[in-house]
């Protein structure tokens, strides 16, 4: 099982190949999540068919900072990586979250595929004994973060979901609550190496 | 919030979040109870964005999973936008809201 542990300065995370490799899918898989739901890939003919379009993506891509308000997303795990801002309650029907998405989604959509790229770059295929500074460290937590937030909503767990999910742990079905569960372990056991 | 370990029990509270807006009234960011996040994550983020102490972040930390919810900051509207933006990036529900 993998174990996480300061040595002086540095973070050190022992990973046997499969578990690192496990990890890699899965920060993958976050990735592609996070570019398939890109409000630009939802019109890919746009700069063909508005010559505008041509001039505002660079500087979308330069300031992280959208023409439109995105939408808010469809998908329950991206919702819950994209938050709105503002209460269902705020009294101006949506117009403050709205903007407030339009000026900082492509910003926290970018700290995240920084921070699962971070992790990716830090961890081998084969595992073993790898030493994290404390900024790489740092990256593996809130990216791992990120992989819970996705695999908890997409199992709907609860604070009392178990390990297997109230499954016997041969259930092909238990497997995602085992990694959810290993995920968990795996953050907590990097945060506790984090000097703060 | 999850512990990593031993399982607490949940308590909620009914809370009134209706509100009005009035310019002289501060700004505040809500940090809301989840079932993922873990207890030892949100001290972390705690300190690490605020510059908060241990002590004060554990605290903050025990009242969203205790009371389902806490302030972590106040400001103007926009300091707050902004501390709601990069609570969210670092995977929290965090609102703004004038107090």
């Amino acid at each position: 099982m993998a174990s996480v542990k300061r040595r002086g300065g540095h973070v050190v995370a022992t990973l046997q190949a499969e578990e690192a490799q496990l990890l890699r899918l899965l920060a993958a898989d976050l990735r592609a999540l996070l570019a398939a739901d890109e409000p630009d890939s939802a019109e890919p003919l746009g700069s063909l068919t508005d010559p505008l379009q041509s001039l505002t993506d660079p500087l979308q891509s330069l300031t992280g900072v959208a023409e439109e308000a995105p939408k808010p997303p469809t998908d329950p795990a991206l919702a819950r990586l994209l938050p709105d801002g503002y209460a269902e309650d705020f009294p101006d029907d949506g117009a403050a979250a709205a903007e407030l998405r339009r000026l900082t989604e492509g910003d926290i959509r970018a700290a995240k595929n920084t921070a699962a790229d971070a992790m990716l770059a830090s961890l081998p295929e084969s595992g073993g004994r790898i030493r994290l500074s404390e900024e790489e460290a740092t990256a593996w937590a809130a990216a791992l973060n990120d992989l819970r937030l996705v695999l908890g909503t997409r199992l709907d767990v609860t604070e009392e979901t178990e390990p297997f999910g109230g499954r016997s742990p041969d259930d092909p079905a238990a497997a995602p609550y085992a990694i959810y569960h290993w995920l968990t372990g795996l953050q907590d056991d990097v945060i506790n190496a984090l000097s703060y | 919030m999850t512990s990593g370990g031993t399982v607490a029990p949940e308590r909620t509270e009914e809370v009134d979040v209706s509100e009005s807006v009035d310019p002289d009234r501060p700004w505040v960011t809500i940090v809301w109870n989840d079932p993922i996040n873990l207890m030892s994550y949100v001290t972390y983020v705690f300190c690490k964005l605020f510059g908060y102490s241990k002590d004060k972040a554990t605290k903050l930390m025990l009242d969203v999973h205790q009371k389902g919810r806490a302030t972590v900051s106040s400001g103007s509207r926009e300091q707050m936008e902004h501390d709601v933006s990069r609570l969210h990036a670092a995977g929290l529900w965090a609102t703004l809201r004038q107090d």
